[in-house]
């Protein structure tokens, strides 16, 4: 598991569709009333699905650089 | 990556539906250009009409919004007259295979150097349903109530027959598998086609009762097969499934080799 993932979402641009919610391998998202809650963080491993499925560019995954170099 | 680097971000959020597949497709588009490293201002993405076309207008790269169908001729014109950008045409089914279906093959036959993305998602969205070339027989439209009557294109098999030097297809879901067709599409010299299968529930999905967008990815998911394995498949038991890859992959001297030698022969006055 990485830490320090950083899961940004931006709420003006998503539109619920709950693509993030129905495909995330570790189900760290819960659907809220209108957008995606991170409810499991520290589940999440960094794998970016989620930010690769988004198809309103409202998911943002900033991975710290020391774990990135670790990769 | 930074995706909003290449956004015209004043535009957006963009029109596409929740549930539309096609932003994920721009997103991969973005991607497989930046592993490239290519300049926005070498690439020149041009579209026709429909939600597909839309795309250009969200991106920051040299941008060109044609007529109906016409997206290749416009396409033409631009790589010829400037050999070094990076032509890219995107193009929904309809755009591609019914309006703008003779250029879309004599853009093959022809196979200038220009990289096609197709986004299928078997209807007119944007003009409010309407059957297109690729709606799958007895499936309902705006236009077809009671269902389709026609068989539908197979959009690669299409572009491999008219004479493509790169065809694959892939859905949505498989994002790993639509950035490497994408970016081997986006190196390939010569005219490459790459169909991307993507779901529009608002007005394919609901007609036919196939549920949201995330209903229509998750068939993908469970229904997709990799061409290798299709080709040791009987016809039904593919019936109802995805086949994806990469179906032409081949070297071929590209149209603008053979243009210069035109010009070089007709400048020599012979």
């Amino acid at each position: 598991m990485k830490k320090n993932v950083v899961i940004k979402i931006n709420e003006s641009w998503c539109k619920s569709c709950e693509i993030c919610v129905s495909f995330c391998p570790k189900k760290v998202y819960d659907m809220g009333q209108f957008y995606p809650i991170v409810a499991r963080p520290e589940e999440c491993t960094g794998c970016k699905l989620c930010e690769k499925l988004c198809p309103d560019f409202a998911i943002q995954i900033i991975i710290p650089e020391e774990t990135k170099k670790t990769k | 990556m930074d995706y909003l680097y290449y956004l015209r971000q004043d535009k957006m959020p963009h029109i596409w539906c929740d549930g539309c597949g096609h932003g994920i497709i721009l997103k991969s588009i973005l991607r497989c250009v930046d592993k490239l490293g290519w300049d926005k201002n070498d690439i020149a993405l041009v579209s026709g009409i429909g939600c597909s076309s839309r795309t250009p207008g969200y991106v920051d790269f040299n941008t060109l919004h044609t007529t109906h169908g016409r997206a290749l001729a416009f396409a033409t014109g631009l790589k010829i007259a400037n050999p070094k950008l990076h032509v890219i045409v995107v193009s929904g089914d309809g755009d591609a295979t019914a309006i703008g279906g003779n250029h879309f093959i004599h853009a093959a036959r022809r196979n200038i150097d220009i990289t096609m993305i197709i986004y299928n998602n078997y209807i007119y969205g944007m003009t409010g349903g309407q059957v297109s070339p690729t709606t799958p027989a007895h499936k309902k439209a705006s236009t077809a109530p009671y269902g389709n009557p026609d068989e539908p294109f197979d959009i690669s098999r299409l572009a491999q027959a008219a004479g493509a030097t790169y065809v694959a297809r892939s859905t949505v879901y498989h994002v790993g598998k639509m950035d490497n067709y994408i970016g081997n599409a986006l190196q390939k010299t010569g005219f490459s086609v790459v169909e991307i299968l993507t779901p529009c529930p608002t007005s394919y999905g609901r007609r036919n009762k196939e549920g949201n967008g995330v209903d229509m990815m998750r068939y993908q998911k469970e229904n997709t097969i990799g061409i290798e394995k299709a080709k040791n498949m009987s016809a039904e038991a593919l019936a109802g499934k995805i086949v994806t890859g990469v179906f032409v992959d081949k070297e071929q001297e590209s149209y603008l080799n053979r243009y210069n030698e035109v010009i070089k022969k007709a400048q020599s006055g012979v």
